[in-house]
């Protein structure tokens, strides 16, 4: 990523020189993805767990409404594990016949459905503030997954003299250190299938790595494509470059 | 007084035959594209208008597919963006084609001015392509603007908002042009209603400006490294096929570049806060152009009067038409122009810190960076460059592009040869 820019820098433009850090913000930790790089690719089984800790913790809040119960399928679900798991979340339905709304057992065409019936519910269960949907979150901030692990573990003490603002939280990595979440995770919050012991950090990375997978459904395809597409391309131009200098080469410049 | 009734042509195809004789695009596609007398010492630096035209048409290709899945409503326009990511086949890759797009066509757009800016390409007798450059730049400025609201993320809003009011500085009636603008009394739905219609509009004036940019091209020629007018048959090549495979290399090249950012970074060059839907409750902390937009944005911050800035904002784009009679020198490439060759490297070195104080907010000593900046880039234009266009002593000009002359250590390649006009 540094080379690309500075290879743009050279072509002669500046890129944007990221924002200056927050008062007081420390830098994010350094974190390993699986899919980061140009040949990375989702961690499934993280993914899973990730999809474990979603469900069993932050869907208590949060919505997803981007994403559907198939896209469970890029992950590593059976389409019969996803039917199972559509059908075990009750999902708006068709208006019955008094015209109200019914729920119904989802289906793997049905997006997740939001804890709350209205963005208003939401704001009035917590101070004001919806909590954020998280179908885009991985790509919504600075930093990315390596953000959503960071908030994660940030929860802290607040320093001597600071003052929490009632129904605040403070958060080292938090833009205004104030964060309106309560610490969403204890060690053993979930208990993994695979038998992986539920640390905090544990599942701050692995439900970092399913909302990573949540915002960027096609990044796995993108880049196995990509390496194809940048081969040929540099193939045909060293083509290209042949037959240039063959129809140059009787021309003296 | 040209005759009327049917043309003749030496096309030995029945059909082409028929409709030239009738409608002469093979005899100008032959004239204006194959046999187009192109001087011989181009660089790679005057592939940068073939690719730029490749990419626009790269950009009104996605974006067409992306409009038959878009809508234009505060309502539905994130979501359907989004669903064109998730569920549209190819949809992610259409929309990163056209998001990056964007971006590198400001890239070639502005390597193509600087090469412009170096070799003197704006002076006569080439005004009036340099004028329709600025026209094209202008409602490039516009469409990118336009298009960036319309997935209507944070970003795309606040930037609206921050733009549009920029009309609030004008005098007396800026604030019914500015509620003229939105259609309301702030950015909302019919704003993007008119922004996505303009959006889909302006690339059509932009092919229609573009026509007449390279008809005045092909009028008068093009310039070249040396900066000095074709002197016969001797100095030129045919465009075809000497340029069109040298502008093929360029084009890969292009796409290399293009093809890394969409598969590998297509959000390298995007801001994460317009993956947040607008919420017009919630001002982002830092409210960031794209960019390509940046030294214009430290220009408009860099005076502390709206008015002003705003002002000397356009006039940084505007200054460029009268450029042309701005530059006093009779000599047109830098290469023989010992002084603005210097002046030159300065001015871009300028724009570029213009850019990087315009990504940081306006504190400390960004503000003082920004002032310099701004100075130095009306400087140039104002004081160096018609200064040294009379103060300059230039270096001699080679007699012609195609013979040697003496000391010209550049130009030791450009010998005298046979010109091969007749290739397949």
């Amino acid at each position: 990523m540094r080379a690309l820019a500075l290879a743009l820098l050279a072509l002669g433009l500046a890129l944007p020189a990221l924002p200056a850090a927050a008062q007081g913000i420390p830098p994010l930790p350094h974190v390993y993805w699986s899919f980061q790089g140009p040949f990375g690719t989702i961690d499934t089984a993280a993914a899973q767990r990730g999809y474990q800790v979603y469900k069993q913790v932050c869907a208590a809040c949060h919505s997803m409404s981007q994403f559907h119960f198939r896209d469970l399928a890029g992950i590593g679900y059976t389409p019969a594990e996803i039917k199972a798991i559509a059908a075990s979340v009750q999902v708006p339905g068709p208006p019955n016949a008094q015209g109200r709304r019914s729920l119904v057992p989802g289906k793997p065409a049905d997006a997740f459905p939001s804890p709350f019936p209205t963005a208003a519910a939401a704001k009035a269960a917590f101070n004001g503030v919806v909590p954020p949907d998280m179908s885009l979150m991985a790509n919504a901030f600075q930093g990315g997954p390596t953000f959503i692990y960071a908030i994660l573990n940030g929860f802290r003490n607040p320093p001597p003299g600071v003052t929490v603002p009632p129904g605040r939280f403070y958060n080292l990595y938090f833009p205004t250190h104030f964060i309106g979440m309560p610490p969403p995770l204890h060690n053993g919050a979930v208990t993994y299938a695979d038998g992986t012991p539920a640390t905090v950090p544990q599942m701050a990375h692995d439900v970092a790595t399913f909302l990573y997978y949540v915002a960027n459904p096609h990044a796995d395809a993108r880049k196995r494509i990509g390496v194809h597409v940048v081969l040929f391309l540099v193939f045909l131009t060293g083509l290209t470059y042949a037959l240039k200098r063959k129809v140059w080469s009787d021309v003296e410049h | 007084m040209a005759e009327l009734g049917l043309k003749e042509n030496d096309f030995k195809n029945p059909v082409v035959h028929w409709v030239d004789a009738r409608l002469p695009i093979f005899t100008a596609m032959e004239k204006e594209y194959r046999a187009f007398p192109t001087p011989k010492n181009f660089n790679y630096f005057w592939n940068f208008g073939a690719i730029a035209t490749v990419n626009l048409l790269i950009m009104i290709a996605s974006g067409v597919f992306l409009a038959m899945n878009y809508d234009p409503s505060t309502a539905g326009a994130f979501d359907s963006v989004h669903r064109i990511m998730r569920d549209v086949n190819w949809g992610w890759m259409i929309r990163y084609i056209h998001m990056n797009g964007a971006s590198l066509f400001f890239l070639l757009v502005y390597v193509h001015i600087f090469r412009g800016l170096y070799y003197g390409s704006y002076k006569k007798p080439r005004e009036l392509i340099w004028m329709l450059g600025v026209v094209l730049l202008l409602l490039m400025m516009a469409t990118a603007f336009m298009g960036y609201v319309l997935p209507w993320g944070q970003m795309s809003y606040w930037g609206a908002t921050v733009i549009t009011s920029l009309f609030g500085a004008i005098p007396v009636v800026g604030h019914a042009i500015v509620a003229w603008l939105w259609g309301g009394f702030a950015v909302g739905n019919p704003t993007l209603n008119r922004f996505y219609s303009l959006h889909y509009l302006l690339p059509s004036i932009i092919v229609g400006v573009l026509f007449l940019h390279i008809m005045a091209l092909h009028t008068v020629g093009s310039n070249n490294p040396l900066g000095i007018e074709v002197k016969g048959p001797q100095d030129t090549l045919p465009f075809h096929p000497y340029y069109t495979v040298k502008d093929s290399v360029g084009i890969c090249v292009y796409l290399i570049v293009f093809a890394i950012l969409v598969f590998f970074l297509p959000h390298l060059l995007a801001n994460p806060n317009n993956d947040i839907p607008a919420d017009r409750l919630m001002t982002p902390p830092d409210i960031v152009p794209e960019w390509y937009f940046l030294p214009f944005y430290a220009i408009l911050r860099s005076v502390p009067n709206k008015l002003g800035g705003v002002t000397l904002m356009f006039w940084s784009v505007l200054i460029l038409f009268v450029l042309p009679w701005l530059d006093t020198s009779p000599v047109r490439s830098c290469r023989f122009r010992p002084i603005m060759r210097w002046l030159w490297v300065l001015f871009v070195a300028d724009v570029l810190l213009l850019g990087y104080v315009g990504s940081n907010q306006p504190i400390g000593i960004f503000i003082l960076l920004g002032r310099i900046g701004t100075t130095l880039y009306f400087v140039h234009f104002l004081i160096f460059v018609p200064l040294f266009g009379v103060l300059e002593r230039p270096l001699p000009l080679p007699e012609s592009i195609s013979k040697r002359v003496l000391g010209g250590g550049a130009l030791a390649s450009a010998a005298a040869a046979a010109r091969p006009t007749e290739k397949a």
